[in-house]
């Protein structure tokens, strides 16, 4: 029998992409240990350090993707890779840092809170890590609920944390700023995006508002409607719950 | 001070490299002649061939100016570093730096000087006895590697062209030639690539000109056919691949002081005490080292205090960096 769609997403799409998150992982362990062709150069430290900065970064990235993904193919279920890629890039910049303050720096400490405080770059890359722990902590499905639609408010600190990202990658290098300039471009767009929509919405939400009252007063309340189909209902009830007032909006225009 | 040369090399004993590098670019005109054209594997073998008979280079080890380290591998000294005109990656260098063509090669001098004008490779190299010197490299990025340069002191070439009065600094300039160094092709620095030495740093005795590493002829990711080494200064002020030498009165604007002045001077002495506005220089990591996770405390001018400390008396090495 054919998969639906959420088993598709549930037991196919996202174990393949959990082989993606821990590729990185897995690529820096074969190196660690000199297992096969992986070779982590001249200056492993350099090497692992940057890796898992890089891959934290990258994976940031990739879940503001899931979004945008959403909303321009119309199939709901890439939400369902959300939290899972968020939680990967929290760990790469974790595993970042402590690599940074474990091992790239021999836990001097005296030296790491004089780079913190003395060299922005550190600075914000450390407030970036910071502004990711809140929401590590309240991933779950716990705290989606209890924090109803505070939990989104609190997520869109991802996108700070994103743009402090980009900053250290670009205040860190020395010359070339070509990569982190991309970075610094996927990011605008992933931003520019959500803008654009944010602006379409409010837009829809203020011109046909006069025509609009009469309609809805005489079609079935949505909170009626939405317990018919059960599998929409999780998801619709979860946009809602995390709804600033942009999407409430967006949700009583759908 | 003047450098005691070994008496039983003479001039003419000297590597030929030309004659052998020749041989490379007859190759090379083969496949350009379309015989080799249809078989790039047996040109690669030849060319592997001729790198195996090329006859080793006559040096001696300069004990006076060595240091007694254990010197990084070769792979590690080739396979990581520096050299934007091939790309800003540690490993781009060895990449792209393969088919760059290091000979015929020629030298213009000019500047406040008696004899100016344009030398071959082979005039520049002909009088110098070559000596290895294995020396501490300490790059501004606070790693660190230990190399045996070959080489000849810097400041018997530069008497050679009777400097004026005229001729406080020394400015040198790197190839330009985007087509073979990829790395050109992008405004990553204000190319072609300039360094300047102060005339005394110039003629101090540390720094050379370097043809040559681990015995064998300068690979092309290492600076070839001409590159500089001023150990007591960050890896940066060693210039690679020099096509010009200048003599002038005004001090010379290097790369990266025109990029980042704030965060690289001219002077760019190793010093633990300045740190790079964004990272700290006190320590450094070895490259190689047996325990990789570790930092050894950096040493002021590198560990070369005793012979350059006097050139900056009086300064204040904090501003002038």
């Amino acid at each position: 029998m054919a998969l639906s769609q959420e088993q598709l997403a549930r037991f196919v799409l996202k174990p393949l992409v959990l082989l993606g998150c821990l590729a990185p992982f897995a690529w820096l362990a074969a190196g660690i240990a000199g297992i096969g062709p992986v070779s982590l150069g001249a200056n492993p430290v350099e090497e692992i350090l940057h890796t898992l900065g890089k891959w934290g970064l990258n994976f940031l990235l990739i879940t503001l993707c899931v979004t945008p993904l959403r909303q321009l193919t119309g199939w709901v279920h890439w939400i369902r890779l959300r939290r899972m890629l968020g939680l990967t890039a929290f760990f790469y910049l974790l595993g970042h840092f402590l690599f940074y303050l474990l091992v790239d720096q021999g836990v001097d400490y005296r030296l790491v809170l004089e780079d913190v405080a003395k060299r922005p770059y550190i600075t914000v890359g450390f407030t970036g890590l910071m502004l990711l722990v809140p929401l590590a902590l309240t991933s779950t499905r716990t705290s989606m609920r209890r924090l109803g639609r505070r939990w989104q408010k609190l997520h869109r600190l991802v996108y700070v944390a994103a743009l402090l990202g980009c900053i250290h990658f670009y205040w860190q290098v020395k010359a070339d700023v070509r990569e982190p300039l991309l970075y610094f471009a996927a990011l605008a767009v992933l931003l520019g995006w959500r803008w654009w929509k944010y602006r379409q919405r409010l837009a829809r939400a203020a011109a046909p508002t006069a025509t609009r009252i009469p309609a809805s007063t005489s079609a079935p309340p949505t909170a009626v409607r939405r317990p018919m189909g059960s599998s929409s209902s999780h998801h619709a009830s979860r946009d809602a719950s995390t709804g600033s007032p942009v999407s409430a909006i967006d949700t009583n225009a759908a | 001070m003047l450098i005691k040369r070994p008496a039983d090399i003479r001039p003419s004993e000297i590597t030929p490299e030309p004659v052998y590098q020749s041989r490379r670019a007859f190759l090379a005109g083969l496949t350009g002649a379309g015989l080799l054209a249809a078989a790039p594997e047996v040109l690669a073998q030849a060319m592997a061939n001729v790198t195996l008979v090329a006859p080793p280079m006559r040096y001696k080890t300069n004990p006076r100016y060595s240091t007694t380290e254990t010197p990084n591998s070769f792979d590690e000294v080739t396979g990581y570093n520096n050299f934007y005109e091939f790309g800003t990656g540690k490993s781009d260098p060895a990449a792209n730096a393969q088919a760059f063509r290091t000979r015929p090669w020629k030298v213009e001098v000019a500047g406040e000087a008696e004899v100016t004008g344009s030398f071959t490779l082979e005039d520049i190299l002909k009088p110098h006895a070559l000596e290895e010197r294995i020396y501490r490299l300490r790059c501004v990025e606070a790693w660190s590697m230990v190399i045996p340069w070959v080489g000849f002191p810097l400041g018997d070439l530069l008497k050679r062209f009777k400097p004026t009065s005229k001729a406080r600094y020394v400015e040198f300039t790197t190839l330009l030639d985007p087509k073979q160094m990829p790395g050109q092709r992008y405004a990553v620095l204000d190319w072609p690539y300039v360094e300047g030495l102060r005339i005394d740093e110039a003629m101090n005795p540390l720094a050379i000109l370097a043809v040559g590493l681990y015995g064998k002829t300068l690979p092309n990711q290492s600076g070839a056919p001409l590159r500089l080494v001023v150990p007591w200064k960050y890896g940066f002020k060693s210039i690679k691949s020099i096509v010009r030498i200048r003599f002038t009165e005004g001090r010379p604007r290097s790369s990266w002081e025109k990029s980042a002045p704030r965060e690289y001077g001219f002077y760019a002495n190793v010093n633990p005490n300045v740190d790079h506005p964004r990272w700290s220089q006190k320590r450094e990591r070895r490259i190689g080292s047996a325990a990789f996770w570790d930092r050894q405390p950096t040493q002021m001018f590198n560990g070369y205090g005793d012979e350059v400390a006097s050139l900056y008396a009086g300064m204040d090495l904090a501003k002038s960096f």
